[in-house]
């Protein structure tokens, strides 16, 4: 291997790792708050992704169906449960938030569908199209066991990427599709080295993203909120902060991050209805790297997963994932050599 | 419950001469889908850790036999050697990497080492890539072959019984008895001489094996191994399985497995009926049952079945047996504890600043002191719970500073808990079984092959004894959970007893208990002195320590304000101010009994 073989992988890598680190922000955003391991993040990734590849196919995109189906059980769950408590008062709430909220992007999307218009409102629509996804299956199998524990609502989180990819392969089928691309101009480093535009604009979107992301949690009330759940659930509960408020929040916040993570890969990578599921895993080695808790080591973690599975593939492109994985090995290790501390008491299993 | 047994064995030795061929083919994948999610039940169910890995156990022990019997021609019994050596090898190179880690990292770790080891399986030549491996060679029984699937059923369903009665005696052994307590907490089963982490290891391992039997029986059920059918995907179904009969109980494996298979045959049958896309539906339908399970009935159908039919408690008294071995217990006055210039920092804050003092035998002392005097830090430096700045500890004359707490328990040292910890689900005759775990040796081999039963036989009996001692032996065979949280620290106290301790070390006995219970418990705390223990106790309750001890050690802001007899200790003005709070810190509210005390002795 020369040093531009090395050079053009690196890249390659960082970019791949900029998605990562996306990804990674949004389940640690997930998991710090509500305890759950989101598996199906990278579903709704594939989903904006599939969505843009249907604008740009002059065709409305399945995921008005997928949303409307979701939002319409929502509001069917939300009403029984109000009329069983008696409070049908908050009928008419639920059905706004939970019902008429979620339709808005799909009404956009039904607006802007066939229609010539700039590529940046389909870009655009196909992000927010996705936002209620991961709150409303939140809603519908988390929500409901949100006291359980971690291991339970690991499994159900797993379930629900099943649900989510058969609900894909429903809705979107089998094809596999690849957008039409951000940017066409390239860029050269000092050393003749090119660097295509579309990596320039991962890495871009990475850093701004991340950027806004650390703001909205330094800066406003909502973000203070959710840092302050992380922290302490019970004491996040004693100032007023409701804990299914928040969650409802990350997952939408996740969700966001979802959504221009499969804007951002879609030109470089023919997405299938069930690609997410290696993207979030992916982010997945890099927030252990981060403890499920740091979200700088997250960065750093994603950042290494990318330039690892670059250069992997370069070896092997069979075995890049294999050698992503193992990558593991040496952080698991690293992390039970460091957890020196008793763990204290498990919760009790049911039945 | 015997006659059950019968009728369950007669039914399935003659179910292959009912049903059809499709039957008996379903019935094997059923069994063996039921040694996977046995493993599960007991690495998941027993031991509080899940895999969603157990499918790449089933491959690794699949391929490795397919590849033996067809690239080199070896019998399939070989196959199973190797199948079994390598799944545990790999089982025990993975747990040991992985079991330290917390709660949600070890299952996470195995869906990346789940997916990596299927992916292995696709793209090495030797094994065939995608294509697998077929023309494996059936099981050859004294040269009859199983080739048919009703030959098959046989040893499948005998390997499930085994596996079944094996699981069920390590449950009711020592190890189990420990691997049941997992989820109490770490310092739990230190606190009896046991090793949580050695335990994880063995029902890891456990498990694998359990899946390694099940690729065997697999791929010489059927002929062919391909990567898919050990993908992650599969495992969650085995996951599913285990869930779904019910993680609490053994059988809920098998009927968690029939469940599922039969489901997913019917869901097969019947998804092509209502729409073209069936197949797609499948998966959907699957997820959506899943997420319901795990919503309304997270004990699965054995968990329902509990519910309707409680199992009547069992009144016996264990059957006598030879009692077993007990210390030599120190010469009354001779040194047992010592405790040396002990400092323990929090990073700037001093919890523990050069305290000394020593308990001899036959003594009870009490360690006293206002709230945030460092008697609970105290506490945990000595019995080993937490590691030491500076200082040294000496125990029945040997030096157990930086030793472990697991390693101090089984010198004869026990302990119980300000916050109780006992296992609610186990009866209390179990709860103080657990507390002689370091006294008795068997292993999990010896406990699944039953060799175990004379030392259990001393064991209960001892475990009787205690609860004798304590007067709850007629409660013996309630859950512990079920008792009120008074006589749940007098359990303890009996759990610790179990353990033939030198030193009994007790944090804060009488917290939460009525003056009737703490009268009791002081009758108790005499006559364990006279027959010879050693007591160390952690109070706050002035008026029950004055009442009991030989003699006092109080603590204040972390050093020692002095030592001596209940009156001289009480008569000491520095005592009265720091309790006080003249010229010290304002005492805290909640230590109005204290206040009362020592106001009541000036």
């Amino acid at each position: 291997m020369t040093w531009d073989v090395a050079l053009i992988l690196g890249i390659d890598g960082l970019a791949n790792g900029a998605v990562y680190l996306l990804a990674g922000l949004g389940l640690v955003l997930i998991f710090s708050v509500t305890r759950v391991v989101f598996v199906p993040f990278g579903d709704v990734a594939a989903f904006s992704a599939l969505s843009l590849a249907a604008f740009e196919a002059g065709r409305l995109p399945p995921t008005v169906g997928l949303v409307l189906t979701l939002a319409a059980l929502t509001v069917a769950v939300e009403v029984v449960q109000a009329l069983r408590r008696g409070e049908a008062a908050r009928i008419p709430r639920a059905v706004l938030g939970w019902g008429v909220l979620p339709a808005l992007p799909c009404l956009l999307a039904w607006g802007v569908a066939g229609q010539q218009v700039p590529h940046a409102v389909f870009i655009a629509v196909a992000i927010l199209l996705v936002v209620p996804v991961t709150p409303l299956v939140a809603r519908l199998a988390l929500q409901p066991i949100a006291d359980a524990s971690v291991l339970v609502l690991l499994i159900a989180s797993l379930a629900l990427h099943f649900l989510l990819s058969g609900l894909g392969l429903l809705f979107f089928g089998p094809e596999g599709f690849r957008t039409a691309p951000l940017t066409t101009g390239a860029l050269t480093l000092p050393g003749g080295l090119p660097v295509s535009g579309q990596v320039m604009l991962m890495l871009g979107a990475a850093v701004v993203l991340s950027a806004m992301f650390f703001l909205a949690f330094e800066r406003t009330v909502a973000g203070k909120a959710l840092r302050a759940t992380a922290v302490n659930r019970v004491g996040a509960r004693l100032v007023g902060i409701r804990p299914a408020r928040t969650a409802l929040l990350a997952y939408g916040f996740a969700s966001l991050l979802a959504g221009f993570i499969g804007v951002l890969v879609a030109p470089v990578m023919t997405m299938y209805y069930d690609s997410g599921f290696l993207i979030g895993l992916k982010a997945f080695v890099a927030a252990i790297i981060g403890g499920l808790v740091s979200y700088p080591l997250t960065a750093l973690g994603a950042l290494a997963v990318g330039v690892v599975e670059s250069f992997g593939s370069f070896w092997s492109g069979a075995l890049k994932d294999v050698i992503v994985f193992s990558l593991l090995i040496p952080v698991l290790l690293l992390r039970s050599a460091l957890a020196a501390h008793p763990e204290e008491e498990q919760e009790e299993i049911e039945g | 419950m015997r006659a059950v047994s019968i009728v369950i064995v007669a039914a399935i030795a003659l179910a292959p001469l009912v049903i059809g061929k499709f039957g008996v083919s379903l019935l094997n994948d059923i069994g063996i889908g039921a040694l996977v999610a046995l493993g599960l039940v007991m690495l998941t169910g027993v031991g509080g850790a899940t895999s969603f890995g157990q499918a790449a156990f089933v491959g690794i022990a699949a391929y490795a036999t397919a590849w033996l019997t067809t690239v080199h021609g070896a019998s399939p019994w070989t196959g199973l050697a190797l199948a079994l050596a390598l799944t545990g090898a790999a089982a025990f190179a993975i747990g040991a990497l992985t079991l330290r880690l917390g709660g949600h990292f070890l299952p996470l770790s195995t869906i990346a080492w789940g997916l990596s080891i299927a992916l292995l399986f696709g793209n090495v030549e030797a094994l065939g890539r995608h294509t697998g491996l077929s023309n494996i060679p059936p099981v050859q029984v004294a040269g009859f072959s199983l080739a048919d699937p009703r030959a098959m059923y046989y040893l499948v369903w005998m390997f499930v019984g085994l596996a079944f009665v094996f699981c069920r005696n390590v449950l009711a052994s020592r190890t189990g008895r420990a691997m049941r307590a997992l989820r109490g907490g770490n310092v739990l089963l230190a606190s009896v001489g046991a090793d949580a982490m050695r335990l994880r290891l063995t029902l890891f391992v456990l498990a694998a094996l359990l899946a390694g039997f099940a690729g065997w029986l697999y791929a010489h059920n059927n002929r062919f191994v391909s990567p898919s059918p050990f993908d992650v995907r599969v495992s969650i179904e085995y996951l599913l399985m285990a869930v779904a009969g019910g993680l609490a109980h053994l059988t809920g494996a098998l009927v968690g497995s029939a469940l599922v298979l039969m489901m997913k045959n019917t869901v097969q049958d019947v998804l092509p009926m209502l729409t073209s896309r069936g197949g797609q539906f499948e998966a959907v339908a699957f997820a959506l049952l899943f997420i319901l399970l795990l919503h309304h009935a997270r004990g699965g159908v054995m968990g329902l079945l509990a519910r309707w039919r409680k199992a009547k408690p069992a009144t016996a008294k264990p059957a006598d047996a030879p009692p077993l071995p007990r210390r030599t217990l120190p010469s009354r006055g001779a040194p047992v504890l010592t405790v040396t210039d002990a400092v323990k920092r929090f990073g700037g804050l001093v919890a523990v600043d050069h305290v000394s003092f020593d308990v001899r035998a036959g003594e009870i002392v009490g360690l006293i002191g206002p709230n945030g005097a460092g008697k609970s830090t105290m506490f945990n430096l000595l019995t080993g719970t937490l590691p030491m700045t500076a200082g040294r500890v000496e125990f029945l004359g040997r030096d157990v500073t930086g030793l472990s707490q697991r390693a101090i328990a089984t010198l004869g040292m026990a302990r119980t808990f300000q916050h109780v910890k006992l296992r609610p689900q186990m009866s209390l005759l179990d709860n103080v079984a657990l507390g002689a775990h370091a006294r008795v040796k068997a292993g999990v081999i010896r406990a699944g092959l039953k060799l175990d039963r004379a030392e259990e036989a001393q064991v209960f009996a001892e475990a009787w004894r205690q609860l004798e001692r304590i007067g709850l032996a007629d409660r013996a065979h309630e859950m512990a959970g079920s008792l009120p949280l008074g006589t749940q620290r007098i359990l303890e106290i009996a759990r610790a007893l179990a353990a033939d301790p030198v030193l009994l070390v007790l944090d804060e006995p009488a917290a939460g208990l009525r003056r009737k219970e703490k009268q009791a418990l002081g009758e108790l705390l005499r006559r364990l002195r006279d027959d010879g223990v050693t007591i160390l106790i952690v109070e706050h309750d002035m008026d029950f320590v004055m009442k009991l001890v030989d003699r006092l050690v109080v603590m204040n802001f972390g050093s020692k304000l002095g030592e001596g007899l209940p009156a001289e200790v009480r008569a000491d003005p520095r005592v009265q101010s720091a309790y006080l709070g003249t010229g010290g810190a304002p005492s805290p509210a909640d230590d109005a009994p204290a206040l009362q005390a020592a106001g009541g002795a000036r």
